[in-house]
């Protein structure tokens, strides 16, 4: 738009941040060149603030960036070290909830998941892990899913349905026995309409929708949160793409 | 039996012709729990291949359906036993013996909790509290609740069962609901005569009534406490082509049974509310969100809809008013707690699963359908159904100053005379147990789990919305009880219950849970009970809904309140492995050919 009227400004941290019109809080600081951690968040898919590790305190009361429609004249806090605990323990919670092995992981060094428990200084996962019995579906000739590692964003069930017009992945179960399922009686993927090309293969967050054959395309140390921390890729690029550059 | 739309409710079938059923459903994807539930009553559970078939019939994906099966209760893509018991598992439930009774019956039938016999005769779970608290241990079989379990009565069940006598052939004793009305005031104490509110509000007019409604003070009775007069103004004022009333009878707060009461013998007063209401907001079709736990309200309510009809107080032209259409039609829920956030309830009413939705914007303006939608729970519409009638002064007179008017408590737990008890807003804790006749009371649990739990020395606080609010529950624990039990009891039904959507609820409650069993098992330890106070800190600030943000209430509540019990119960200060780590080096000493000191863990240290 080129006739927008002069932007409106909420404040972050003692900095002022513009944004336009429908902007969320998240929208308008990533824009701005500042980071709030996320997973759940997408900038192309409407945001549905699942994840909670976006939280900031508008006005001093605890909300998710991502939903929460920015305002002029509010104070946002993010950048705190009440709200840093609070994400990392809600990113321990996801470390605990499903079964994360970082050294041996395809995805590592460019996951979303690690480069957010990077930033935020984690150093274990603190709570009792559950280890649930997660079985992967190899079914389909080019892809695996691995739900090992599945952390619920729905991010693929968001793209397949809305881009992919397709609606490959849903979620069944509840609290915490909700899980991924796909779209056929058998329960496997290659009874699905999925293909390579599809959105729903690139925005998975932690390497649950796998290519087959194509592992270790980027050597681990080279990739994007081994070279720089997510709060630099992010700002730079709001959609980084994952180690398969 | 039939509903509104001509659709049968609780049929019991032995076959099932999908595309019939469907048909009578108007092939309408958000009646799919509906739908759900009639596949239940005739197969006695949703095969795999009857969700694609209903899938491709109406037009929905099959893993949205398959969704919605697993996300409710009450529902399972697993083969069930022909006879599904399922025992309430509320604290009160526990403490009347339901485990005993539950684990008589697991031997009878030789089959583990949770499980089908091998003969696929019977399945035995536990569910959330059936709202039976007055009359417990309580179990549901298949639709039909059954209250006053005692090891006869268990025993008879099992007889019957095991004939596999039909449930419609059961003793009808078997299914009697007892009324406890302890204290009556303006709400139970009201006589209204069908269509005398909605005659006030016609003479009053539209916004005369939600003004009135506004001059009251009343205040949403599901617990939160929202001006109902504020809630219909808005949804007025909101254009849309149509609007809608929805009653909100998911009463699923442990301990809470006041919804009951007031459908089983004032249902008149609640549904003169939603006329009322309807009138006032120019809503033309209402909804009745009633949860599955009281199949037995079913029956009378749609007659009672019915009478209503043939008196013209539903339909078109209600109450002789030119161009007041409006018809109501009920809904039954599944087994999901969190339904009774109006956000999730709209998701369940149009068929989805029940996730309480992104706020705003709100039901006033964007609720079922997407259009201006007033949920108010049952409590709410009885009392504004009297506002319309006797006026503003009548309710203000009553109560605090901002708590006007009049709350019904569902007592129960350690008392002489468990059961419902209307009382003015601003009545003292300690009256209550008076009255209810408790002797020796060390807590009450004001509200349910996500309320407030009060020591002895807080039995002076009055129930208001400015002290102790409450959507009605009142749990007495008296002092022999254990409140490390009764807390774990309310963790386990928080993790149950959680609907998953966001990580702090999803895992929160789970940890949560986790921790309690362990230190109400004698294993937990100090850093359980310093996690404990963690997670329900992360629960309350990051939850999307209220089920979240209050979860960890009675566990912070408990160790503020009752730390001792808590103590009592670590098994040592600190962790304790569960594994002899000396031992656990053995394979390495082996390796390496080595068994000297240094080769052992010292407890001393060096």
């Amino acid at each position: 738009m080129t006739d927008a009227p002069a932007p409106q400004t909420f404040q972050m941290d003692g900095h002022d941040v513009a944004f336009a019109p429908g902007q969320s809080i998240m929208t308008a600081a990533l824009a701005a060149g500042r980071y709030i951690p996320h997973l759940c968040f997408h900038p192309e898919f409407t945001a549905h603030g699942s994840c909670k590790v976006c939280t900031v305190k508008v006005n001093g009361q605890p909300h998710a960036s991502c939903t929460t429609p920015a305002r002029a004249g509010d104070v946002i806090e993010s950048d705190t070290d009440e709200l840093t605990q609070l994400r990392l323990n809600l990113v321990q919670f996801l470390f605990t909830e499903g079964n994360h092995f970082c050294p041996s992981c395809e995805k590592s060094g460019g996951w979303t998941l690690q480069g957010v428990a990077y930033e935020l200084g984690m150093t274990t996962e603190h709570f009792s892990p559950l280890f649930p019995d997660r079985p992967v579906d190899a079914s389909h000739p080019d892809v695996l899913l691995d739900f090992n590692r599945c952390i619920l964003c729905e991010l693929c069930i968001r793209a397949s349905a809305i881009h992919d017009q397709k609606h490959v992945f849903a979620l069944s179960g509840r609290g915490i026995t909700k899980h991924l399922i796909v779209n056929a009686e058998s329960g496997r993927l290659v009874d699905t309409a999925l293909a390579l090309s599809d959105k729903a293969m690139t925005v998975c967050p932690v390497g649950v929708i796998l290519r087959k054959r194509q592992g270790f395309a980027v050597p681990i140390g080279q990739r994007p949160y081994d070279r720089q921390p997510i709060s630099a890729v992010a700002t730079a690029h709001p959609d980084p793409e994952d180690g398969h550059e | 039996m039939r509903d509104s739309r001509g659709v049968p409710t609780f049929r019991a079938v032995t076959t099932l012709d999908l595309a019939a059923m469907l048909q009578r459903h108007g092939g309408d994807a958000t009646r799919l729990v509906q739908i759900l539930h009639e596949v239940t009553a005739a197969l006695g559970y949703v095969p795999p291949a009857t969700i694609t078939e209903l899938a491709a019939r109406l037009g929905v994906s099959r893993a949205h359906v398959e969704g919605v099966v697993g996300f409710y209760s009450f529902f399972s893509a697993e083969p069930q036993g022909r006879f599904r018991v399922r025992f309430s598992d509320n604290i009160t439930d526990q403490m009347a013996g339901s485990h005993a009774l539950c684990q008589r019956m697991l031997d009878a039938f030789r089959v583990e909790l949770g499980e089908v016999s091998r003969d696929g005769l019977v399945s035995i779970a536990r569910t959330s509290c059936t709202g039976l608290c007055d009359q417990g241990p309580a179990l549901l079989v298949n639709d039909r609740a059954i209250a006053r379990l005692t090891p006869q009565r268990i025993g008879a069940i099992c007889s019957l069962i095991r004939g596999e006598v039909p449930l419609a052939q059961w003793p009808e004793n078997l299914f009697a609901i007892h009324s406890h009305v302890e204290r009556r005031d303006r709400i139970l104490a009201a006589v209204m005569q069908p269509g005398e509110g909605l005659a006030a509000a016609v003479a009053r007019g539209a916004a005369a009534t939600i003004a009135e409604l506004e001059r009251s003070g009343l205040r949403g009775r599901g617990g939160a406490g929202y001006p109902t007069g504020a809630k219909w103004a808005a949804c007025a004022a909101t254009p849309g082509p149509e609007r809608y009333v929805v009653c909100n009878a998911d009463e699923g707060e442990p301990g809470t049974f006041k919804d009951r009461e007031l459908l089983a013998h004032h249902a008149e007063l609640v549904i003169e509310g939603m006329t009322v209401a309807a009138f006032a907001v120019g809503a033309q079709r209402g909804l009745i969100y009633l949860r599955a736990e009281y199949p037995f309200l079913v029956a009378p309510l749609l007659e009672l809809l019915e009478r209503r009809r043939v008196a013209g107080l539903l339909g078109r032209a209600v109450g002789g008013v030119a161009g007041f259409a409006f018809d109501i039609e009920l809904h039954i829920g599944a087994g999901a707690y969190v339904c009774g956030e109006e956000s999730a309830l709209i998701e369940s009413l149009e068929g989805k699963r029940g996730i309480p939705r992104n706020r705003p914007p709100y039901p006033v303006t964007h609720g079922y359908r997407q259009r201006p939608t007033v949920v108010n729970n049952v409590e709410t519409l009885a009392a504004a159904a009297l506002v319309a009638r006797d006026g503003a002064d009548a309710v203000r007179g009553q109560g605090t100053p901002k708590s006007a008017g009049t709350k019904l408590l569902s007592v129960a737990g350690d008392v002489a005379r468990p059961g419902i008890y209307e009382y003015p807003f601003g009545v003292t804790v300690r009256q209550v147990l008076d009255d209810a006749g408790a002797v020796g009371s060390q807590a009450v649990q004001v509200g349910g789990p996500s309320g407030t739990l009060l020591a002895a020395r807080e039995f002076g606080r009055r129930i208001a919305f400015e002290d102790v609010p409450s959507a009605g529950a009142f749990m007495v624990f008296d002092q022999g009880r254990d409140m490390v039990a009764v807390v774990e009891n309310f963790a386990r039904f928080f993790a149950h219950e959680s609907c998953g959507f966001c990580t702090p609820c999803r895992v929160g409650t789970t940890l949560a849970a986790q921790m309690m069993t362990r230190i109400a098992t004698g294993v937990g330890s100090r850093r359980d009970v310093k996690d404990l106070a963690r997670v329900a800190g992360v629960m309350k600030a990051a939850s999307h809904c209220g089920l979240g943000a209050t979860a960890g209430a009675p566990v912070v509540a408990a160790l503020e309140k009752f730390r001792p019990a808590f103590d009592q119960r670590l098994r040592s200060l600190d962790v304790v492995p569960t594994f002899d780590l000396d031992l656990a080096l053995a394979p390495a000493r082996e390796a390496t050919a080595r068994d000297d000191l240094a080769a052992h863990l010292d407890e001393e240290g060096p």
